[in-house]
Protein backbone atom coordinates (compact mmCIF):
# COMPACT_ATOMS: atom_id res chain seq x y z
CA UNK A 1 0.00 0.00 0.00
CA UNK A 2 1.29 3.44 -0.87
CA UNK A 3 2.43 5.48 2.09
CA UNK A 4 0.82 8.85 2.79
CA UNK A 5 3.37 11.59 3.19
CA UNK A 6 3.12 13.45 6.50
CA UNK A 7 3.04 17.17 5.84
CA UNK A 8 4.22 19.79 8.27
CA UNK A 9 1.77 22.13 9.97
CA UNK A 10 3.28 25.61 9.82
CA UNK A 11 2.75 27.24 13.18
CA UNK A 12 4.04 30.35 14.91
CA UNK A 13 6.73 30.53 17.58
CA UNK A 14 6.01 32.26 20.91
CA UNK A 15 7.93 31.78 24.15
CA UNK A 16 9.69 28.61 23.01
CA UNK A 17 6.41 26.98 22.01
CA UNK A 18 4.72 26.41 18.68
CA UNK A 19 1.08 27.45 19.06
CA UNK A 20 -1.38 28.16 16.28
CA UNK A 21 -2.58 31.75 16.14
CA UNK A 22 -5.15 32.40 18.86
CA UNK A 23 -7.41 33.85 16.18
CA UNK A 24 -7.65 30.55 14.33
CA UNK A 25 -7.10 32.38 11.02
CA UNK A 26 -4.84 31.18 8.25
CA UNK A 27 -3.87 32.11 4.70
CA UNK A 28 -2.32 30.45 1.69
CA UNK A 29 0.81 32.12 0.34
CA UNK A 30 0.47 32.56 -3.41
CA UNK A 31 1.30 29.43 -5.34
CA UNK A 32 2.02 27.26 -2.31
CA UNK A 33 -0.33 24.57 -1.10
CA UNK A 34 0.06 25.09 2.68
CA UNK A 35 -1.91 26.81 5.38
CA UNK A 36 0.06 29.45 7.27
CA UNK A 37 -1.08 31.16 10.47
CA UNK A 38 -2.42 34.69 10.06
CA UNK A 39 -1.32 36.06 13.41
CA UNK A 40 -3.46 38.57 15.27
CA UNK A 41 -2.58 41.54 17.45
CA UNK A 42 -3.25 39.34 20.45
CA UNK A 43 -0.58 36.88 19.30
CA UNK A 44 1.74 39.85 19.08
CA UNK A 45 0.73 41.00 22.54
CA UNK A 46 1.39 37.53 23.98
CA UNK A 47 4.77 37.49 22.27
CA UNK A 48 5.68 40.85 23.82
CA UNK A 49 4.84 39.55 27.29
CA UNK A 50 7.19 36.56 26.96
CA UNK A 51 9.85 38.60 25.16
CA UNK A 52 9.83 41.15 27.98
CA UNK A 53 10.16 38.40 30.57
CA UNK A 54 13.01 36.68 28.72
CA UNK A 55 15.06 39.77 27.87
CA UNK A 56 16.92 40.56 31.14
CA UNK A 57 18.27 37.02 31.51
CA UNK A 58 19.37 36.99 27.85
CA UNK A 59 21.14 40.34 28.21
CA UNK A 60 22.67 39.00 31.43
CA UNK A 61 24.30 36.05 29.66
CA UNK A 62 27.99 36.57 29.07
CA UNK A 63 28.78 37.94 25.64
CA UNK A 64 30.84 34.83 25.03
CA UNK A 65 27.85 32.59 25.77
CA UNK A 66 25.63 34.54 23.39
CA UNK A 67 28.29 34.03 20.74
CA UNK A 68 28.28 30.29 21.40
CA UNK A 69 24.53 30.14 21.00
CA UNK A 70 24.53 32.09 17.74
CA UNK A 71 27.24 29.81 16.41
CA UNK A 72 25.15 26.83 17.48
CA UNK A 73 22.29 28.16 15.35
CA UNK A 74 24.62 28.04 12.33
CA UNK A 75 25.61 24.47 13.19
CA UNK A 76 22.05 23.22 13.48
CA UNK A 77 21.07 25.05 10.32
CA UNK A 78 23.77 23.26 8.39
CA UNK A 79 22.13 19.96 9.37
CA UNK A 80 18.76 21.18 8.16
CA UNK A 81 20.15 22.41 4.84
CA UNK A 82 18.07 20.06 2.68
CA UNK A 83 14.83 21.15 4.31
CA UNK A 84 15.57 24.84 3.85
CA UNK A 85 16.53 24.29 0.20
CA UNK A 86 13.35 22.38 -0.59
CA UNK A 87 11.24 25.07 1.09
CA UNK A 88 13.01 27.83 -0.82
CA UNK A 89 12.43 25.94 -4.07
CA UNK A 90 8.77 25.54 -3.15
CA UNK A 91 8.61 29.32 -2.78
CA UNK A 92 10.01 29.99 -6.22
CA UNK A 93 13.80 29.93 -5.92
CA UNK A 94 15.92 27.91 -8.33
CA UNK A 95 18.08 25.14 -6.93
CA UNK A 96 21.16 27.34 -7.29
CA UNK A 97 19.53 30.39 -5.67
CA UNK A 98 18.27 28.28 -2.79
CA UNK A 99 21.69 26.80 -2.22
CA UNK A 100 23.27 30.24 -2.21
CA UNK A 101 20.71 31.69 0.16
CA UNK A 102 21.23 28.92 2.70
CA UNK A 103 25.01 29.31 2.47
CA UNK A 104 24.75 33.06 2.94
CA UNK A 105 22.42 32.63 5.91
CA UNK A 106 24.63 30.16 7.75
CA UNK A 107 27.65 32.39 7.15
CA UNK A 108 25.71 35.35 8.44
CA UNK A 109 24.89 33.60 11.72
CA UNK A 110 28.59 32.82 12.14
CA UNK A 111 29.43 36.44 11.31
CA UNK A 112 27.13 37.84 14.02
CA UNK A 113 28.19 35.12 16.47
CA UNK A 114 31.66 36.55 16.15
CA UNK A 115 30.50 40.09 16.96
CA UNK A 116 28.68 39.17 20.20
CA UNK A 117 31.74 39.66 22.38
CA UNK A 118 33.35 42.37 20.29
CA UNK A 119 30.90 45.14 19.45
CA UNK A 120 30.97 46.46 23.01
CA UNK A 121 34.71 47.14 22.81
CA UNK A 122 34.38 48.83 19.43
CA UNK A 123 31.50 51.14 20.31
CA UNK A 124 32.25 51.94 23.96
CA UNK A 125 34.44 54.88 24.78
CA UNK A 126 36.16 56.83 27.50
CA UNK A 127 35.32 60.47 26.99
CA UNK A 128 37.40 63.55 27.77
CA UNK A 129 35.61 65.92 30.15
CA UNK A 130 36.58 69.19 31.80
CA UNK A 131 35.91 68.13 35.38
CA UNK A 132 37.12 65.57 37.89
CA UNK A 133 35.17 62.71 36.44
CA UNK A 134 35.96 59.46 34.76
CA UNK A 135 33.43 59.60 31.96
CA UNK A 136 32.64 56.52 29.92
CA UNK A 137 29.94 55.35 27.52
CA UNK A 138 28.81 51.77 27.01
CA UNK A 139 26.09 50.15 24.94
CA UNK A 140 23.03 48.62 26.57
CA UNK A 141 20.37 46.60 24.77
CA UNK A 142 17.14 48.50 24.09
CA UNK A 143 14.98 45.66 25.40
CA UNK A 144 12.13 44.28 23.33
CA UNK A 145 12.47 44.76 19.58
CA UNK A 146 9.84 44.09 16.95
CA UNK A 147 10.92 43.61 13.36
CA UNK A 148 9.34 42.95 10.01
CA UNK A 149 11.43 40.79 7.70
CA UNK A 150 12.11 41.78 4.09
CA UNK A 151 9.27 40.59 1.90
CA UNK A 152 11.54 39.31 -0.88
CA UNK A 153 13.46 36.78 1.21
CA UNK A 154 12.25 33.77 3.15
CA UNK A 155 15.38 32.94 5.11
CA UNK A 156 18.33 35.34 4.82
CA UNK A 157 16.29 38.45 5.62
CA UNK A 158 14.64 37.23 8.79
CA UNK A 159 17.86 35.54 9.95
CA UNK A 160 19.75 38.81 9.63
CA UNK A 161 17.27 40.88 11.58
CA UNK A 162 17.07 38.24 14.31
CA UNK A 163 20.84 37.92 14.56
CA UNK A 164 21.43 41.67 14.76
CA UNK A 165 18.87 42.04 17.54
CA UNK A 166 19.83 39.10 19.75
CA UNK A 167 23.59 39.50 19.33
CA UNK A 168 23.16 42.81 21.16
CA UNK A 169 21.16 41.33 24.06
CA UNK A 170 17.65 42.25 22.92
CA UNK A 171 14.67 39.95 22.71
CA UNK A 172 12.67 40.09 19.54
CA UNK A 173 9.36 39.50 17.83
CA UNK A 174 9.93 38.98 14.12
CA UNK A 175 7.17 39.16 11.53
CA UNK A 176 8.01 36.82 8.67
CA UNK A 177 7.75 37.58 4.97
CA UNK A 178 4.09 37.32 4.11
CA UNK A 179 4.52 35.80 0.67
CA UNK A 180 7.44 33.54 1.63
CA UNK A 181 6.85 32.45 5.23
CA UNK A 182 7.90 28.78 5.18
CA UNK A 183 11.58 29.08 6.09
CA UNK A 184 10.81 31.33 9.07
CA UNK A 185 8.90 28.52 10.77
CA UNK A 186 11.67 26.03 10.10
CA UNK A 187 14.12 28.63 11.37
CA UNK A 188 12.08 28.77 14.58
CA UNK A 189 12.62 25.03 14.96
CA UNK A 190 16.36 25.56 14.51
CA UNK A 191 16.36 28.31 17.16
CA UNK A 192 14.43 26.07 19.49
CA UNK A 193 17.14 23.41 19.08
CA UNK A 194 20.02 25.80 19.63
CA UNK A 195 19.80 26.76 23.32
CA UNK A 196 18.18 30.10 22.52
CA UNK A 197 16.04 30.54 25.65
CA UNK A 198 12.28 30.51 25.03
CA UNK A 199 10.88 34.00 24.52
CA UNK A 200 14.13 35.61 23.31
CA UNK A 201 13.06 35.11 19.70
CA UNK A 202 9.41 34.93 18.69
CA UNK A 203 8.30 34.53 15.11
CA UNK A 204 4.87 35.38 13.77
CA UNK A 205 3.52 34.85 10.27
CA UNK A 206 0.73 36.90 8.77
CA UNK A 207 -0.18 40.27 7.37
CA UNK A 208 2.33 43.03 8.12
CA UNK A 209 -0.01 45.89 7.24
CA UNK A 210 -2.51 44.59 9.74
CA UNK A 211 0.02 44.13 12.53
CA UNK A 212 2.21 47.22 12.12
CA UNK A 213 -0.23 49.77 13.62
CA UNK A 214 -0.56 47.67 16.76
CA UNK A 215 3.17 47.10 16.95
CA UNK A 216 4.06 50.75 16.67
CA UNK A 217 1.49 51.73 19.29
CA UNK A 218 2.53 49.08 21.78
CA UNK A 219 4.08 50.88 24.76
CA UNK A 220 6.19 47.91 25.81
CA UNK A 221 8.13 47.57 22.54
CA UNK A 222 11.34 49.60 22.63
CA UNK A 223 12.35 49.52 18.99
CA UNK A 224 10.85 48.64 15.64
CA UNK A 225 12.84 47.49 12.62
CA UNK A 226 11.14 47.91 9.27
CA UNK A 227 12.72 46.34 6.21
CA UNK A 228 11.41 47.90 3.05
CA UNK A 229 11.28 51.17 1.18
CA UNK A 230 7.64 52.22 1.34
CA UNK A 231 8.04 55.89 2.33
CA UNK A 232 4.43 56.22 3.41
CA UNK A 233 4.81 53.35 5.86
CA UNK A 234 8.04 54.74 7.25
CA UNK A 235 6.53 58.20 7.81
CA UNK A 236 3.48 56.66 9.41
CA UNK A 237 5.58 54.55 11.76
CA UNK A 238 7.68 57.52 12.79
CA UNK A 239 4.62 59.63 13.48
CA UNK A 240 2.91 56.98 15.54
CA UNK A 241 6.05 56.20 17.50
CA UNK A 242 6.27 59.83 18.65
CA UNK A 243 3.85 59.06 21.46
CA UNK A 244 5.90 56.29 22.94
CA UNK A 245 9.48 57.20 21.99
CA UNK A 246 10.01 53.92 20.21
CA UNK A 247 13.14 53.81 18.10
CA UNK A 248 12.30 53.20 14.45
CA UNK A 249 14.99 51.69 12.26
CA UNK A 250 14.37 51.13 8.59
CA UNK A 251 16.68 49.20 6.32
CA UNK A 252 16.50 48.75 2.59
CA UNK A 253 15.91 45.17 1.58
CA UNK A 254 18.95 45.29 -0.71
CA UNK A 255 21.20 46.22 2.18
CA UNK A 256 19.98 43.34 4.31
CA UNK A 257 20.19 40.75 1.56
CA UNK A 258 23.58 41.75 0.14
CA UNK A 259 27.01 41.67 1.76
CA UNK A 260 26.32 45.01 3.36
CA UNK A 261 23.94 43.12 5.67
CA UNK A 262 27.10 42.21 7.56
CA UNK A 263 27.98 45.14 9.78
CA UNK A 264 28.25 45.69 13.54
CA UNK A 265 26.34 48.95 13.08
CA UNK A 266 23.15 46.90 12.81
CA UNK A 267 23.83 45.70 16.37
CA UNK A 268 24.56 49.25 17.49
CA UNK A 269 21.27 50.53 16.07
CA UNK A 270 19.39 48.36 18.56
CA UNK A 271 21.46 49.45 21.53
CA UNK A 272 21.34 52.58 23.64
CA UNK A 273 24.39 54.45 24.84
CA UNK A 274 24.69 54.82 28.57
CA UNK A 275 27.17 57.42 29.77
CA UNK A 276 28.46 57.38 33.32
CA UNK A 277 30.08 60.25 35.20
CA UNK A 278 32.27 58.70 37.86
CA UNK A 279 33.86 61.19 40.30
CA UNK A 280 37.62 60.81 40.67
CA UNK A 281 40.54 62.81 41.92
CA UNK A 282 42.87 64.33 39.39
CA UNK A 283 45.27 61.67 38.24
CA UNK A 284 48.93 62.67 38.51
CA UNK A 285 50.59 65.80 39.85
CA UNK A 286 50.60 67.47 36.46
CA UNK A 287 46.81 67.33 36.50
CA UNK A 288 46.46 64.97 33.62
CA UNK A 289 43.12 63.31 33.54
CA UNK A 290 41.31 60.64 31.61
CA UNK B 1 -20.61 22.39 70.46
CA UNK B 2 -23.12 22.28 67.68
CA UNK B 3 -20.93 23.41 64.89
CA UNK B 4 -18.35 20.67 65.31
CA UNK B 5 -20.92 18.01 64.72
CA UNK B 6 -22.28 19.90 61.82
CA UNK B 7 -21.56 17.97 58.67
CA UNK B 8 -20.30 20.01 55.77
CA UNK B 9 -21.70 18.77 52.49
CA UNK B 10 -19.25 16.88 50.29
CA UNK B 11 -17.75 18.82 47.39
CA UNK B 12 -18.00 17.59 43.82
CA UNK B 13 -14.47 18.37 42.70
CA UNK B 14 -14.96 17.37 39.06
CA UNK B 15 -18.13 19.43 38.90
CA UNK B 16 -16.41 22.48 40.38
CA UNK B 17 -13.52 22.27 37.95
CA UNK B 18 -15.90 21.87 35.05
CA UNK B 19 -17.84 24.91 36.16
CA UNK B 20 -14.67 26.99 36.46
CA UNK B 21 -13.56 25.87 33.01
CA UNK B 22 -16.81 27.23 31.61
CA UNK B 23 -16.52 30.53 33.49
CA UNK B 24 -12.98 31.15 32.26
CA UNK B 25 -13.81 30.31 28.64
CA UNK B 26 -16.49 32.98 28.44
CA UNK B 27 -15.72 36.17 26.57
CA UNK B 28 -16.07 39.55 28.28
CA UNK B 29 -17.42 42.43 26.23
CA UNK B 30 -15.49 45.67 26.32
CA UNK B 31 -17.96 47.88 28.23
CA UNK B 32 -18.42 45.13 30.82
CA UNK B 33 -14.67 44.81 30.99
CA UNK B 34 -14.23 48.51 31.69
CA UNK B 35 -16.81 48.42 34.47
CA UNK B 36 -15.24 45.23 35.82
CA UNK B 37 -11.77 46.75 35.91
CA UNK B 38 -13.03 49.74 37.90
CA UNK B 39 -14.89 47.49 40.27
CA UNK B 40 -11.85 45.27 40.77
CA UNK B 41 -9.70 48.29 41.63
CA UNK B 42 -12.19 49.36 44.28
CA UNK B 43 -12.00 45.89 45.84
CA UNK B 44 -8.25 45.64 46.29
CA UNK B 45 -6.61 45.22 49.66
CA UNK B 46 -3.28 46.63 48.60
CA UNK B 47 -0.87 44.44 50.48
CA UNK B 48 2.69 44.49 51.69
CA UNK B 49 3.68 41.73 54.10
CA UNK B 50 7.43 41.47 53.93
CA UNK B 51 10.10 41.17 56.56
CA UNK B 52 11.73 44.06 54.71
CA UNK B 53 8.76 46.44 55.11
CA UNK B 54 9.88 49.86 56.28
CA UNK B 55 7.93 52.95 57.29
CA UNK B 56 8.93 54.41 53.95
CA UNK B 57 7.60 51.51 51.94
CA UNK B 58 4.28 51.48 53.79
CA UNK B 59 3.92 55.25 53.39
CA UNK B 60 4.64 54.95 49.69
CA UNK B 61 2.03 52.20 49.34
CA UNK B 62 -0.52 54.36 51.15
CA UNK B 63 0.20 57.22 48.76
CA UNK B 64 -0.33 54.86 45.87
CA UNK B 65 -3.61 53.70 47.40
CA UNK B 66 -4.92 57.25 47.49
CA UNK B 67 -3.56 58.56 44.20
CA UNK B 68 -3.65 55.52 41.97
CA UNK B 69 -3.21 57.22 38.63
CA UNK B 70 -3.29 60.94 37.88
CA UNK B 71 -4.35 60.42 34.29
CA UNK B 72 -7.59 58.68 35.22
CA UNK B 73 -9.22 60.61 38.07
CA UNK B 74 -12.48 58.72 37.48
CA UNK B 75 -10.95 55.58 38.91
CA UNK B 76 -11.93 54.62 42.47
CA UNK B 77 -9.32 54.20 45.17
CA UNK B 78 -8.52 50.77 46.57
CA UNK B 79 -10.52 49.40 49.51
CA UNK B 80 -7.80 48.96 52.08
CA UNK B 81 -4.13 48.65 52.87
CA UNK B 82 -3.02 45.35 54.39
CA UNK B 83 0.09 45.38 56.57
CA UNK B 84 1.72 43.80 59.62
CA UNK B 85 0.54 45.03 63.08
CA UNK B 86 3.74 47.02 63.62
CA UNK B 87 3.00 49.06 60.48
CA UNK B 88 -0.66 49.84 61.24
CA UNK B 89 0.16 53.17 62.92
CA UNK B 90 2.26 54.31 59.99
CA UNK B 91 -0.43 53.34 57.50
CA UNK B 92 -3.19 54.95 59.52
CA UNK B 93 -1.31 58.21 59.64
CA UNK B 94 -0.42 58.15 55.97
CA UNK B 95 -4.01 57.45 54.90
CA UNK B 96 -5.49 60.16 57.11
CA UNK B 97 -9.11 60.87 56.28
CA UNK B 98 -9.03 59.26 52.86
CA UNK B 99 -11.57 56.63 53.89
CA UNK B 100 -9.26 53.81 52.89
CA UNK B 101 -9.27 51.17 55.59
CA UNK B 102 -6.26 49.65 57.27
CA UNK B 103 -6.26 45.89 57.60
CA UNK B 104 -3.70 44.14 59.71
CA UNK B 105 -2.69 40.52 59.73
CA UNK B 106 -2.46 39.09 63.22
CA UNK B 107 -2.39 35.87 65.28
CA UNK B 108 1.19 34.82 64.50
CA UNK B 109 0.79 35.35 60.77
CA UNK B 110 1.54 33.47 58.54
CA UNK B 111 1.98 30.11 60.31
CA UNK B 112 -0.37 30.61 63.24
CA UNK B 113 1.94 28.45 65.32
CA UNK B 114 1.75 30.16 68.68
CA UNK B 115 -0.28 30.23 71.86
CA UNK B 116 -3.68 31.90 72.14
CA UNK B 117 -2.22 34.51 74.54
CA UNK B 118 0.35 35.58 72.01
CA UNK B 119 -2.27 35.66 69.25
CA UNK B 120 -4.55 37.83 71.38
CA UNK B 121 -1.72 40.22 72.15
CA UNK B 122 -0.86 40.36 68.47
CA UNK B 123 -4.47 41.22 67.65
CA UNK B 124 -4.66 43.78 70.45
CA UNK B 125 -1.52 45.48 69.20
CA UNK B 126 -3.00 45.85 65.73
CA UNK B 127 -6.29 47.19 67.14
CA UNK B 128 -4.55 49.62 69.51
CA UNK B 129 -2.65 51.00 66.56
CA UNK B 130 -5.95 51.66 64.84
CA UNK B 131 -6.59 48.71 62.50
CA UNK B 132 -10.08 48.67 60.97
CA UNK B 133 -9.88 45.04 59.96
CA UNK B 134 -8.02 42.03 61.30
CA UNK B 135 -6.79 39.22 59.06
CA UNK B 136 -6.24 36.18 61.30
CA UNK B 137 -4.87 32.79 60.34
CA UNK B 138 -6.39 29.55 61.56
CA UNK B 139 -4.25 26.86 63.20
CA UNK B 140 -3.91 24.54 60.23
CA UNK B 141 -1.97 22.00 62.30
CA UNK B 142 -4.84 21.62 64.73
CA UNK B 143 -7.37 21.56 61.92
CA UNK B 144 -5.53 18.78 60.13
CA UNK B 145 -5.32 16.85 63.42
CA UNK B 146 -9.09 16.99 63.56
CA UNK B 147 -9.24 19.40 66.52
CA UNK B 148 -12.08 21.43 65.04
CA UNK B 149 -13.25 22.65 68.46
CA UNK B 150 -9.88 24.21 69.06
CA UNK B 151 -9.95 26.02 65.73
CA UNK B 152 -13.52 27.22 66.27
CA UNK B 153 -12.81 28.43 69.81
CA UNK B 154 -9.76 30.29 68.66
CA UNK B 155 -11.70 32.12 65.95
CA UNK B 156 -14.52 33.10 68.30
CA UNK B 157 -12.06 34.31 70.93
CA UNK B 158 -10.28 36.51 68.43
CA UNK B 159 -13.63 37.73 67.10
CA UNK B 160 -14.56 38.81 70.59
CA UNK B 161 -11.27 40.66 70.93
CA UNK B 162 -11.87 42.43 67.62
CA UNK B 163 -14.87 44.36 68.86
CA UNK B 164 -16.05 46.61 66.03
CA UNK B 165 -13.19 45.67 63.67
CA UNK B 166 -14.17 43.25 60.95
CA UNK B 167 -12.50 39.86 61.17
CA UNK B 168 -11.13 38.06 58.14
CA UNK B 169 -10.29 34.42 58.71
CA UNK B 170 -7.49 33.06 56.54
CA UNK B 171 -7.93 29.36 55.89
CA UNK B 172 -4.63 28.93 53.98
CA UNK B 173 -6.36 26.53 51.61
CA UNK B 174 -3.08 25.45 50.02
CA UNK B 175 -2.30 23.59 53.23
CA UNK B 176 -5.70 22.00 53.73
CA UNK B 177 -5.35 19.28 51.11
CA UNK B 178 -8.76 18.88 49.50
CA UNK B 179 -11.82 20.89 48.55
CA UNK B 180 -13.81 18.94 51.16
CA UNK B 181 -11.42 20.25 53.81
CA UNK B 182 -11.77 23.77 52.40
CA UNK B 183 -15.54 23.54 52.76
CA UNK B 184 -15.20 22.22 56.30
CA UNK B 185 -12.81 25.00 57.31
CA UNK B 186 -15.09 27.61 55.67
CA UNK B 187 -18.08 26.37 57.62
CA UNK B 188 -16.13 26.37 60.89
CA UNK B 189 -14.93 29.93 60.28
CA UNK B 190 -18.36 31.22 59.30
CA UNK B 191 -20.15 29.64 62.25
CA UNK B 192 -17.45 30.89 64.64
CA UNK B 193 -18.08 34.52 63.75
CA UNK B 194 -15.88 35.37 60.76
CA UNK B 195 -16.96 38.49 58.87
CA UNK B 196 -14.79 37.54 55.93
CA UNK B 197 -13.33 34.24 54.87
CA UNK B 198 -10.04 34.51 53.04
CA UNK B 199 -8.20 31.89 51.04
CA UNK B 200 -4.52 32.37 51.66
CA UNK B 201 -1.69 34.17 53.35
CA UNK B 202 0.18 34.60 50.07
CA UNK B 203 3.21 33.12 51.80
CA UNK B 204 3.08 29.63 50.28
CA UNK B 205 3.16 28.77 46.57
CA UNK B 206 -0.39 27.35 46.48
CA UNK B 207 -2.47 30.48 46.92
CA UNK B 208 -5.99 31.43 45.82
CA UNK B 209 -7.52 29.51 42.93
CA UNK B 210 -10.93 29.76 41.29
CA UNK B 211 -12.08 26.25 42.36
CA UNK B 212 -11.17 26.92 46.00
CA UNK B 213 -12.91 30.29 45.87
CA UNK B 214 -15.99 28.67 44.34
CA UNK B 215 -16.21 26.22 47.24
CA UNK B 216 -15.87 29.03 49.77
CA UNK B 217 -18.49 31.12 47.99
CA UNK B 218 -20.86 28.17 48.14
CA UNK B 219 -20.30 27.91 51.89
CA UNK B 220 -21.20 31.61 52.14
CA UNK B 221 -24.28 31.11 49.97
CA UNK B 222 -25.52 28.15 52.02
CA UNK B 223 -25.05 30.09 55.25
CA UNK B 224 -26.94 33.03 53.77
CA UNK B 225 -29.81 30.82 52.67
CA UNK B 226 -29.97 29.31 56.14
CA UNK B 227 -29.59 32.40 58.30
CA UNK B 228 -30.01 35.44 56.03
CA UNK B 229 -26.62 36.79 57.12
CA UNK B 230 -24.04 37.87 54.58
CA UNK B 231 -20.41 36.85 54.93
CA UNK B 232 -17.71 38.52 52.84
CA UNK B 233 -15.06 36.80 50.76
CA UNK B 234 -11.42 37.59 50.05
CA UNK B 235 -9.26 35.55 47.72
CA UNK B 236 -5.60 36.45 48.17
CA UNK B 237 -2.27 35.56 46.67
CA UNK B 238 -1.41 34.82 43.06
CA UNK B 239 -4.05 37.13 41.58
CA UNK B 240 -1.94 39.50 39.55
CA UNK B 241 -3.68 39.66 36.17
CA UNK B 242 -6.81 41.62 35.28
CA UNK B 243 -8.43 38.80 33.36
CA UNK B 244 -8.20 36.52 36.35
CA UNK B 245 -9.68 39.22 38.57
CA UNK B 246 -12.62 39.57 36.17
CA UNK B 247 -13.17 35.82 36.31
CA UNK B 248 -13.37 36.07 40.09
CA UNK B 249 -16.00 38.78 39.80
CA UNK B 250 -18.00 36.66 37.38
CA UNK B 251 -17.87 33.77 39.79
CA UNK B 252 -19.04 35.93 42.69
CA UNK B 253 -21.97 37.22 40.66
CA UNK B 254 -22.92 33.72 39.61
CA UNK B 255 -22.68 32.04 42.99
CA UNK B 256 -23.80 34.87 45.29
CA UNK B 257 -25.38 37.56 43.13
CA UNK B 258 -25.13 41.34 42.77
CA UNK B 259 -25.39 42.05 46.50
CA UNK B 260 -21.85 40.81 46.98
CA UNK B 261 -20.38 42.96 44.22
CA UNK B 262 -19.06 45.74 46.43
CA UNK B 263 -15.92 46.15 48.44
CA UNK B 264 -17.85 45.63 51.61
CA UNK B 265 -18.47 42.01 50.63
CA UNK B 266 -15.68 41.10 48.31
CA UNK B 267 -11.95 41.93 48.29
CA UNK B 268 -8.81 40.93 46.45
CA UNK B 269 -5.68 40.53 48.52
CA UNK B 270 -3.00 41.57 46.06
CA UNK B 271 0.05 43.73 45.53
CA UNK B 272 0.73 43.77 41.81
CA UNK B 273 -2.88 43.40 40.60
CA UNK B 274 -3.54 47.14 40.91
CA UNK B 275 -0.93 48.02 38.29
CA UNK B 276 -2.17 45.39 35.88
CA UNK B 277 -5.73 46.68 36.24
CA UNK B 278 -4.47 50.20 35.57
CA UNK B 279 -2.57 49.03 32.51
CA UNK B 280 -5.62 47.24 31.15
CA UNK B 281 -7.76 50.28 31.85
CA UNK B 282 -5.31 52.48 29.99
CA UNK B 283 -5.28 49.97 27.14
CA UNK B 284 -9.06 50.17 26.92
CA UNK B 285 -8.92 53.97 26.92
CA UNK B 286 -6.03 54.55 24.52
CA UNK B 287 -6.13 51.43 22.37
CA UNK B 288 -2.41 50.85 22.90
CA UNK B 289 -0.99 48.01 24.94
CA UNK B 290 0.81 49.40 27.97
CA UNK B 291 4.23 48.99 29.51
CA UNK B 292 5.03 48.65 33.20
CA UNK B 293 7.73 51.25 32.59
CA UNK B 294 5.05 53.93 32.76
CA UNK B 295 3.36 52.82 35.99
CA UNK B 296 4.53 52.95 39.57
CA UNK B 297 6.82 50.24 40.85
CA UNK B 298 5.02 48.17 43.46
Amino acid sequence: MARLEIKKTYKIYIGGKFPRTESGRFYNPKGIDVNVCKSSRKDFRNAVVVARAAQPAWAGRSAYNRAQILYRIAEIMEGRRAQFISELELQGSSKKQADEEVNATIDRWVYYAGWCDKYQQIFSSVNPVASNHFNFSVLEPMGVVAATAPEESSLLGISTIIATAIAGGNSLIAIASESKPLCSVTLAEVLNDSDVPGGVVNILTGNKDELLPHIVQHMDVNALVYCGSDKKVIIDLKEKSADNLKRIAHYSTDAILSDSGESPYFIKTLNEVKTTWHPIEKVGAVGSSY
Amino acid sequence: MQLVNRNSPPVDQVGIEDRIARVTARSIKSDMKLAGLQMAISMIDLTTLEGADTNGKVTQLCTKAQYLCNEYPELPSVAAICVYPSMVGVAKKALGKSGIKVASVATAFPSGQSSLEVKLLDTKMALDNGADEIDMVISRGKFLQGEYDFVADEISTIKEACGKARLKVILETGELGSLDQVRKASDIAIYSGADFIKTSTGKIPKAATLPVTCVMLEAIRDYYLETGKMIAMKPAGGISKSKLALHYLMLVKEVLGDQWLSNEWFRFGASSLANDLLMQYAKAQTGAYQSSDYFSID
